[in-house]
């Protein structure tokens, strides 16, 4: 984790200001920073977005590819999560600096999505045991200022929106080896349902409060995270504790409330962000990172 | 040339453009707030950023340090998804290791190295989208990053690249015309002193053409500095203004 200095004075001013729900940016323990989002701004992928969460900016290309089922489940497509940590955040993260923190991103990302209600993979199999689309999901950390894990999530949902698969057409012929078709027409694609796909958030205990949407400084008064995958309706498809210190069961409960009521908003928010943009069609001028 | 026609006989190339003409190149100083120094390149559909650390402590282990330079250190890496078919290493590949030393050769080579004894200068680059001269586009995004960064520099360093289609001498390729298997130069300078401080070419090519392909490479290099010089005078005058002062 990339860890910035702070000395025991900062840390009291911080832990009081959540005590009173006024953090040192002015929000209140539940809200969430500036969101700045963008969809389909990778030309040669089949979906992707980029994210910027204050200081913290992902960027996600997802990849469709057409390959054989595992052999134990042969009728369901899949998605693979890769999440690289760019040195251009943090010179840490040089070689193989940022591998623990990709892995751990990686794992929850795999782990929120593993519910067979999430994502309807069944539909990306295209011949049983034979022949199926796997989505490769790339998280790019560019820049780090805190909350990367739900920033990731909720960028990995907007490029999963924005997805679009080419339609295939399989024909097979009695003794004949199966012929494919992928069309090439742009237009003649497949989008994901994204309704159901869950969003990581994180709370943050800091003294006896929790706070969500934690900032770099406050993250490193934090002791203890739990980090859940909610949808948008409101369930929680998984649960991780994360840091040093602990959790008694009763605030585990407690923020669990939190973390599904904050996260079924951030959800709905988001759903209706894509959309409106979608509806912008070709209007719509990318900007990329040249804002 | 197999297959594709790189050069029409109207003298247009596969994307449009005249044999002497570079991509669109769109740029922007200053992307990122922790870096001391970023910024971001496009040049037709290659898309890099580059985010300059330092001048800083030399990092793991005084033994790197060097008593009367300050030690350049870079990383090439390119997003998993920036090429055509998906990568499945960012880096650590032989084409990225290789692209890094380059890179280090090139900037040591610019940099005001003595300056700063005993430190060191971080320059991570990084490769959104893949659509040929890679290098041509790190450099240059590097350059903007380091200007950002306010590292003093002998000169801005330009990189951009030629091949040679049928007897033409074609600048600034991109991904197509590179994979067709011709032959390409890549060259960096150091514009107002038209020195070369990298050069690198791929594929044969007769000798009494060399000349007309690197001048054209070089022409290439001034195109792209009178590009880079606007933006980071844009950008400064934006910064100026933004604190109120006076833009030069």
């Amino acid at each position: 984790m990339v860890d910035v200095n702070l000395s025991e004075a900062e840390k009291t001013f911080i832990v009081h200001g959540i005590q009173d729900n006024f953090r040192e940016d002015g929000r209140s323990n539940e809200e969430y920073r500036q969101m700045d989002l963008e969809t389909g701004l990778m030309s040669n992928t089949s979906g992707s977005a980029r994210l910027r969460l204050a200081n913290t900016e992902i960027l996600v290309g997802v990849k469709a590819e057409l390959e054989e089922p595992k052999p134990e489940k042969p009728d369901v497509g899949r998605l693979e999560f890769f999440v690289d940590c760019s040195a251009n955040a943090a010179p840490e993260f040089e070689g193989r600096g940022g591998e623990e923190l990709a892995t751990e991103m990686m794992n929850l990302l795999y782990r929120a999505y593993s519910a067979s209600t999430v994502l309807d993979v069944s539909s990306l199999c295209l011949q049983s045991g034979k022949l199926c689309w796997v989505l490769y999901v790339d998280v790019l950390l560019l820049e780090c200022g805190g909350n990367l894990f739900d920033a990731a999530s909720i960028a990995v949902k907007a490029a999963l929106f924005n997805t679009k698969i080419p339609s295939v057409k399989v024909r097979q012929e009695e003794g004949e080896e199966t012929e494919l078709e992928v069309s090439d027409d742009p237009y003649d694609v497949r989008r994901l349902d994204v309704s159901a796909a869950p969003t990581v958030l994180t709370l943050s205990k800091i003294g006896h409060n929790h706070i969500v949407d934690a900032s770099q400084k406050e993250e490193a008064c934090c002791l203890a995270r739990l980090m859940m995958a909610v949808t948008a309706s409101g369930s929680v498809t998984a649960t991780v504790k994360e840091g040093r210190g602990s959790l008694d069961p009763d605030s585990i409960t407690e923020m669990m409330q939190v973390g599904k009521r904050v996260g079924k908003a951030v959800n709905e928010k988001l759903l209706e962000t894509l959309k409106e943009e979608e509806q912008k069609g070709l209007k719509r001028k990318t900007v990329g990172f040249l804002r | 040339m197999a297959g594709v026609e790189l050069l029409s006989d109207q003298g247009f190339r596969i994307d449009g453009r005249r044999p002497h003409e570079l991509r669109k190149i769109e740029c922007r100083l200053g992307v990122f707030r922790q870096a001391d120094g970023s910024a971001y390149i496009e040049q037709g559909n290659t898309k890099v950023l580059a985010a300059v650390y330092g001048p800083h402590e030399v990092r793991g282990g005084r033994g790197k340090a060097l008593h009367d330079k300050v030690v350049v250190n870079c990383q090439y890496s390119m997003a998993t998804f920036s090429t055509g078919e998906r990568k499945r290493r960012p880096r650590g590949d032989r084409k990225s290791q290789e692209m890094t030393m380059h890179l280090q050769q090139t900037f040591d080579a610019t940099i005001l190295t003595t300056l700063y004894p005993r430190s060191q200068i971080d320059i991570f680059v990084e490769v959104l989208q893949a659509d040929g001269g890679n290098y041509c586009a790190s450099v240059n995004a590097a350059t903007l990053a380091l200007i950002d960064a306010g590292i003093p520099l002998k000169d801005y360093v330009c990189a951009s690249s030629a091949g040679f289609v049928r007897d033409t001498a074609l600048v600034d390729m991109n991904h197509l015309e590179e994979s067709s298997g011709g032959t390409e130069l890549i060259i960096a300078t150091l514009p107002k002193s038209q020195q070369i401080v990298f050069l690198e070419m791929n594929s044969r090519l007769h000798e009494d053409n060399l000349s007309a392909v690197m001048d054209r490479a070089v022409a290439g290099c001034t195109d792209v500095y009178n590009v880079l010089d606007t933006a980071v005078r844009d950008h400064v005058g934006e910064t100026a203004a933004a604190i109120g002062g006076d833009a030069a």
